[in-house]
């Protein structure tokens, strides 16, 4: 949610030829009872989860202050009506997400193994790669970049908007599955 | 139980200590980012793991509670530390630092 949002700002600051002057799809100052009322799921949420107390003191407290947040942000959380198929896209990242931390694990493993290893300097071979991706999607390519540096062995050195990728490997066998198999998981959760 | 949270814990363990050696280790400063910044993740989820459940051991609402505040801090962590770690990388290209090459990818 974190990445989204930011990814829509930067969106709408590259979008524009000059920053300062307000663009033709700006948000209305329309009342949107539905990113309102998720909004305020979401906050109640995280209050119950972090003060972790019932009585009804705590209760108003966080019941007035998630309603003053989503009066206030919950443009900031959805910042256009909600896009169709949101959820089902949530659904599939969180399918996506045990493939990752599997990937993770196993690229994790592989770099314990070239740190504790004597001749490591022979087997390494720190490079940069370029390549262009195919997804076009903002919160896609974030998702992708993100992955690429998670997946220890490889650090996304720079994601341009038209779909450049420089990702800097530490070895030979990092850099061979890439883009490959990463790239069309998220393009199915993106659908693109 | 006590065993197998140990067990995590030390696997979480041996990771950050391979992050630790890896910094010392590693040629430059784009491959010394590699074990600095991610194997730390991976022994962060294995550490905080065994935390959420070693605290949700005599089992209440509270400790749950407080499990699940645990393992947001993975979450969180996961999403913004290869933020971080780009930011440092790009911070480093933006500098003009070459990364270091083997001699024979150099001819």
């Amino acid at each position: 949610m974190d990445a989204a949002s930011n990814s829509n700002s930067v969106k709408n600051i590259r979008s524009d030829k000059n920053p300062y002057q307000p663009s033709e799809n700006r948000p209305t100052k329309k009342f949107a009872p539905v990113p309102f009322l998720l909004t305020f799921i979401i906050m109640a949420c995280f209050w119950l989860l972090f003060s972790g107390r019932f009585d009804l003191f705590h209760l108003s407290l966080g019941a007035a202050s998630c309603l003053i947040v989503s009066a206030l942000s919950s443009r900031l959380l959805f910042p256009e009506a909600l896009p169709p198929g949101l959820f089902k896209c949530w659904f599939k990242f969180a399918l996506y997400l045990p493939w990752l931390f599997y990937q993770i694990f196993l690229a994790n493993l592989h770099v314990l193994y070239l740190t504790f290893h004597p001749r490591m300097m022979d087997l390494i071979n720190p490079k940069i790669i370029k390549f262009d991706s195919r997804l076009k999607g903002d919160v896609s390519r974030t998702t992708f970049a993100n992955s690429i540096t998670l997946t220890p062995g490889t650090i996304t050195v720079y994601a341009g908007i038209m779909g450049t990728f420089a990702v800097h490997c530490i070895d030979d066998k990092s850099g061979q599955s890439l883009p490959g198999e990463m790239e069309k998981k998220i393009a199915k959760v993106f659908d693109e | 139980m006590t065993i197998i949270i140990t067990i995590i814990l030390l696997c979480g363990l041996v990771f950050f200590t391979g992050g630790s050696i890896g910094i010392i280790r590693f040629p430059d400063f784009y491959s010394r980012l590699h074990p600095a910044g991610k194997l730390d993740s991976a022994g962060l989820l294995f550490s905080m793991s065994a935390f959420a459940l070693y605290t949700v051991q005599p089992f209440s609402l509270s400790a749950l509670f407080t499990s699940v505040k645990i393992i947001l801090i993975v979450v969180f962590v996961f999403i913004t530390s290869p933020t971080a770690i780009h930011a440092i990388v790009d911070a480093g290209v933006r500098a003009g630092l070459k990364p270091w090459e083997k001699e024979s990818n150099l001819k």
